[in-house]
């Protein structure tokens, strides 16, 4: 039950959603966009998150695209992941897709979501991060189109107002060589104790992690001491331990120092099955 | 706009006209404005799918979606499923005790059914691991899911009214 | 015609198939009201002020109840006041109750109240609370009101003391040639039944007070209720349907309580209360916590000789159950073993946590985890198989229990045959420790188990049997459905003694405290034995009353009849006969004149022979009979990521008779599930300020589908002679040896001994590694 009452208006089209918004913040009600919503639903019930009015971006074609357009792959934010699974047109991006939340709650949540969620973890993003995907934001001041690692810093950084249209990625980058690993708690249920995503790209591996920090994370630190090949595996995974952000999350889900054990070896995983792949 | 909308919502294929809060999920329109109470509260956070309906055609978490999110389009609940033959397996394979996870559960397994035939192990698990059952071990229900794969293409049978069995 | 052990289908079935199946929150809402509990998000504080001004303003709130001196509630202490007063005791604690129009307006209105707390120093585990300088929970527990046989220590953070003294311990320590100390202990963690409680109240001008509520002991509600507020227990009536799961945790009433002081502020209309997840978890009673010592000595080859076992039961910030769950592990305190030497002080210890309801195995699989863990350990320190060491030392008939019953063969069926089966299905002589390569091990671990309940000495059990015109039969019993399908196993004894078929039995499947007879609380497995002997005793009666008109109609002699297949018949020449349809409503001659009347059956059933236990000494007869069983768990565990996986879990158990096959099983592997959860998973995370972290079920998360392990089952039989058909109780046994097989096979393939629960990863690797824990 959310206890507080809200206005819910479904816009047909990009610049109706953003008319909508200004109008129904200049009237004081705090409006949100959403595209599946399923976190106004579980965070309003908490009175974690409050809103007067609701956005609901579905209607609106250009957010729930999933097509090839010459040599990229665009995919819409209102895209619900178990479609983009199902479509399968990124592999590693449907690796990670699977491993959040369960497959029902997957068939409502979507991509943009799960990116742009309050809850950290937002893994749909690691995949993008590796592909160097650029993002499309709709907003006040139109449409524009900006790198995902230029515009994503924790979190997607939007301006009051916009919202994730589509995001486009390389046909090149959904092909090359991944790795992915999510590791619980305990068993097979539940949020990460870490998630790592890897990518092998001219040459190089990339990594992105989640779970580990509040917030999600492509680090080129770490991937240069990865990349240092004149080092051992094991040191070369001791130096990118040294070189993570913080803080490390110490929290129900697990303590710092086991994320950071954790960590070690599933990046040592990594860099063992992506050294010997060519692309 | 308004804090409260006047919906028509597509049940079991049937127009049920409905005024609602906004703010009101799915599962609590059926509950408590449609008195459809099949689909039961669990969690109301999207975690144990006690709530599950089939929402054009995929499963869906009627705590994770709101009601006015429902119109245009089709909802079936636990009510408007008779005689499949999942409801006949789980009766017989004994897949449920206290049944209130029952409802969510037969409309995720029914929607596997529908969508994939031919589901492997895999996909059996990573589809029904969106429910919780606290009283099986969950052998019960995999035997019942897997006995109507089994039989993919077999028409539904209506539920015998047969008590005993060896 | 026997259907006794046939997988008869349960009664409800198809009801719970097609959604058709109401629990307490199904009913319609009409013209009710909404409650909505205020909850603490202190783990311990002083009141300084409730500030409802603005929830007041939101239209269509009725009412908003803060703590007033109410009645103190409490089941054996009365320490715990219905609605926060003055002090908070617990994250969670109820500090006030709006009562609205709507649930929206309800929620919304709570969460503009505003308490003040001032924080107070917490006792964050059992342990903390019997320390010297302990901060008190309660000031001084020995000034409560309080039920006999409970045995508080004044000033103290101690509610609730039982001793064990069997043998003598000097002798016993001499004899022991191995000794081993441990001390084991896991955290509060929840039952998370599907279906979160609600209740429902309604009070009427005249004075009765209507409830409705997912309970396992509707007419405990009646009683405590009437105990409580000082009403007439007759004008208190409680109806319960189906109940969606309890395992022990709706055997508490709580939530009753604020539901009829909700009614008591809005003139007596009906206000409806349903927990959401967060509140069932921690607002409602939830499963114990245990801090445990144990020290274990036997002779070099192998034979029990002493054990001193210190339990500390985490009683939350109210004592309710926890007085009697302190107890039942000391009931039990060991494995099923014999040992002639015990020592055992179980307390209920306040602390600032939520407080315990029981859970599934009533303390059992808590003991067990200790008992269990230390017998591997003593086995590993002598050398000897864990097996063979259970083999040796378990108990049998002729053996004394900790409270020193002398056991037969009805009362105890066979560990060792358990053991035996187990050790052939799990294949133990391959090997308790297989290598599967440099970094992969596969591991068993054994759990031997036994349960009596300690119900009270006085618990009785009733039951109605009435006819339908056609001459089938309707069974009433105060046994609620929680899901263990005892109601459709109490309708195959009646078809039995009957010998008719069950299909001609109709079972009322909800509970009304006014027309239904009494059962005393629907738990600790006693359902099918005292359901059952009391649906026996009415089959007797109907029977006789059948008999007596059927004699007078056919001219012969009583003892000259049988019944079957509906009819009452000449045993000589069963052709001679009546049909029921004939006899049930009374019997009409062709003039027109008839005898008889309406048949109704009334039977009842109480426990003999159980006894008080002795305060000094324990001695005391605590319960019918013991179930007991062997248990194995295997794992295969990734000794690099400390990562594992549940293959098998395997459970012999002695159920005397099975009575429904798949419904055992299912009872069986499900409490299995729920013990392994438990083990391995499931605990409240409680922070520095007795905060519980998780209380949701993204957080605590439950096995789910795709974590379970291959079950393997078998059933052993010697029946309990006092039972229907020798039938044992089956509902709990599954889970009581899960926590400590499992801690058994993780102790091995880690090759570090483990004593904490849950067994995550993350908490291997720091014994492992030697990091705090």
């Amino acid at each position: 039950m959310i206890p507080f009452e809200f206005e819910y208006i479904k816009p047909n089209t990009l610049e109706e959603a953003v008319t909508l918004y200004e109008r129904l913040d200049s009237e004081g009600k705090e409006p949100v966009y959403i595209s599946g919503g399923t976190e106004i639903i579980t965070l309003g019930r908490l009175n974690v998150l409050y809103t007067g009015a609701v956005i609901d971006l579905k209607s609106i074609p250009e957010c729930h695209v999933m097509t090839r357009e010459n040599d990229r792959l665009v995919l819409g934010g209102c895209c619900p992941l178990t479609e983009v699974e199902n479509a399968n047109p990124f592999p590693l991006l449907t690796s990670a897709s699977k491993e959040v939340a369960d497959h029902t709650a997957r068939t409502k949540i979507t991509l943009g979501g799960n990116i742009c969620a309050n809850i950290f973890y937002r893994e749909a993003v690691l995949p993008f991060l590796l592909a160097e995907s650029t993002v499309t934001i709709m907003g006040p001041d139109g449409k524009k189109t900006l790198p995902i690692n230029d515009l994503f810093d924790q979190t997607l950084q939007l301006n009051k107002g916009e919202f994730l249209v589509h995001i486009t990625t390389d046909i090149s980058s959904t092909k090359a060589p991944f790795f992915h690993m999510k590791r619980r708690k305990q068993w097979t249920t539940g949020y990460p104790l870490i998630t790592v995503s890897g990518m092998k790209k001219d040459g190089d591996i990339r990594i992105a992690i989640s779970g580990l920090c509040p917030f999600p994370f492509r680090s080129e630190r770490i991937e240069s001491c990865i990349n240092d090949r004149f080092n051992s595996v094991e040191e070369r995974v001791s130096s990118a331990l040294q070189q993570l952000p913080g803080p490390i999350l110490n929290d129900t889900e697990g303590s710092d120092q086991f994320r950071i054990f954790t960590l070690k070896n599933i990046l040592s995983d990594l860099v063992k099955t992506l050294e010997g792949v060519d692309h | 706009m308004s804090i409260f909308q006047y919906v028509v919502l597509k049940i079991n294929g049937e127009d049920r006209p409905v005024m609602i809060r906004s703010a009101d999920t799915l599962l609590e329109v059926l509950r408590n404005e449609l008195g459809l109470t099949g689909s039961k509260p669990g969690c109301l956070n999207g975690d144990c799918g006690a709530c599950t309906v089939i929402v054009d055609g995929k499963p869906m978490k009627s705590c994770l979606m709101l009601g006015v999110e429902g119109t245009g389009k089709e909802i079936t609940t636990i009510e408007g499923l008779q005689g499949t033959a999942i409801q006949q397996a789980f009766v017989e394979y004994f897949a449920f005790q206290c049944g209130y996870c029952t409802p969510g559960y037969i409309m995720n397994c029914q929607s596997l059914i529908e969508n994939e035939p031919k589901a492997t192990d895999e996909k059996i698990s990573e589809w029904l691991k969106s429910n919780i059952c606290r009283c099986t071990g969950y052998e019960e229900i995999e035997t019942a899911i897997k006995s109507v794969l089994r039989e993919s293409n077999s028409k539904d049978r209506p539920i015998s009214r047969e008590s005993e069995m060896d | 015609m026997t259907n006794i052990g046939k997988s008869v289908i349960r009664k409800e079935a198809l009801d719970k198939v097609t959604g058709r199946a109401k629990y307490t929150a199904d009913f319609p809402s009409g013209e009710m009201l909404h409650g909505k509990s205020v909850i603490s998000h202190y783990g311990h504080g002083t009141i300084k002020s409730i500030d409802v001004m603005e929830a007041k303003k939101e239209p269509g709130v009725r009412a908003i109840i803060t703590g007033k001196q109410y009645p103190l509630t409490g089941e054996e202490i009365r320490d715990r006041p219905p609605i926060a007063f003055e002090k908070i005791r617990f994250h969670g604690e109820v500090v006030a109750l709006v009562v609205a129009d709507t649930p929206a307006i309800a929620k919304r209105a709570a969460s503009l109240i505003n308490v003040v707390v001032d924080p107070l120093p917490v006792v964050n585990s059992p342990s903390e609370g019997v320390s010297k300088d302990a901060p008190l929970v309660h000031d001084n527990v020995a000034e409560y009101e309080r039920e006999e046989g409970v045995h508080p220590v004044p000033k103290t953070n101690i509610a609730n003391h039982t001793k064990i003294r069997k043998g003598d311990m000097a002798s016993g320590w001499a004899k022991s040639e191995i000794v081993i100390e441990e001390n084991f202990s896991f955290p509060p963690s929840d039952h998370i039944p599907m279906e979160t409680r609600s209740a429902t109240a309604e009070i009427r001008p005249d004075g009765k007070v209507l409830i409705t509520t997912s309970s396992q002991a509707p007419f405990m509600v009646k009683e405590l209720l009437s105990q409580y507020f000082d009403l007439e227990v007759g004008k208190i009536i409680v109806k319960t349907p189906l109940v969606g799961g309890g395992y022990g945790g709706k055997a508490s009433v709580q939530q009753e309580i604020l539901a009829y002081l909700g009614s008591l502020a809005v003139e007596g209309r009906t206000v409806r209360m349903i927990n959401e997840r967060e509140e069932d978890m921690i607002t409602s009673p939830c499963h114990m916590g245990l801090d445990a010592k144990v020290k274990l000595g036997c002779t070099a080859d192998g034979y029990l000789q002493a054990t001193e076992l210190t339990y500390l039961v985490d009683s939350g910030a109210y004592s309710d159950k926890a007085i009697h769950l302190s107890r039942a592990c000391a009931v039990d305190c060991t494995g099923p073993y014999f040992i002639e030497n015990i020592w055992c002080d179980s307390y209920a210890v306040y602390t600032n946590h939520p407080y315990p309801a029981p859970y599934r195995g009533f303390s059992h699989a808590e003991v067990h985890f200790v008992f269990e863990r230390a017998m591997d350990i003593l086995a590993r320190k002598l050398n000897m198989d864990p097996l063979e060491l259970r083999y040796k030392n378990a108990i049998k008939p002729g053996h004394t229990t900790p409270t020193q019953v002398k056991l037969n063969r009805s009362t105890v069926g066979d560990v060792p045959m358990c053991i035996e089966k187990v050790k052939q299905l799990s294949r133990w002589e391959e090997g308790q420790l297989i290598e599967l390569n440099e970094r992969t091990v596969r591991a068993k671990g054994l759990a031997c188990v036994w349960k009596n309940s300690t119900i009270p000495p006085e618990s009785s059990s009733g039951a109605i049997i009435t006819f339908n015109e056609d001459g089938t039969m309707n069974l009433m019993s105060g046994v609620v459905e929680i899901g263990t399908a005892t109601k459709t196993v109490l309708a195959q004894i009646l078809a039995e003694r009957f010998r008719m078929s069950v299909n001609d039995i109709y079972v009322k499947m909800t509970v009304d405290t006014q027309s239904t007879p009494e059962h005393w609380k629907t738990v600790a497995s006693r359902g099918t034995l005292m359901g059952g002997r009391a649906v026996l005793a009415a089959a007797e009666d109907a029977i006789r009353q059948i008999k007596e008109v059927a004699s007078c109609v056919m001219k012969v002699r009583t003892d000259d009849l049988e019944i079957g297949n509906r009819r009452v018949f000449l045993r000589e020449d069963p052709k001679e006969g009546l049909d029921f349809r004939d006899v049930v409503y009374g019997y009409t001659f062709p003039e027109g004149n008839a005898i008889g009347g309406q048949i109704i059956g009334r039977g009842n059933y109480i426990l003999r022979n159980i006894t008080y236990l002795d305060p000094e000494t324990g001695a005391g007869n605590p319960g019918p009979e013991w179930a007991v069983g062997a248990q194995v768990v295997e794992v295969e565990f990734d000794r690099r990521d400390y990562t594992y996986k549940i293959i098998k879990a395997i459970s012999v158990l002695d159920v005397g008779r099975v009575l429904n096959y798949k419904g055992a099983l299912g009872q069986v592997t499900g409490a299995m599930s729920m013990g392994l959860g438990f083990g391995g998973r499931e605990s409240f995370v409680i922070d520095d300020k007795a905060r519980v972290l998780n209380p949701q079920l993204r957080t605590y998360r439950p096995v789910h589908f795709g974590e379970h392990p291959e079950y393997i089952v078998e059933f052993i039989e010697t029946p309990h002679i006092d039972s229907p058909f020798g039938a044992r109780g089956v509902g709990e046994q599954g889970l009581l040896g899960m926590p400590a097989a499992l801690g058994n096979s993780l102790s091995l393939a880690a090759g570090v001994e483990l004593h904490h629960l849950p067994l995550l990863p993350e908490s291997i690797w720091r014994k492992k590694e030697g990091l705090n824990t």
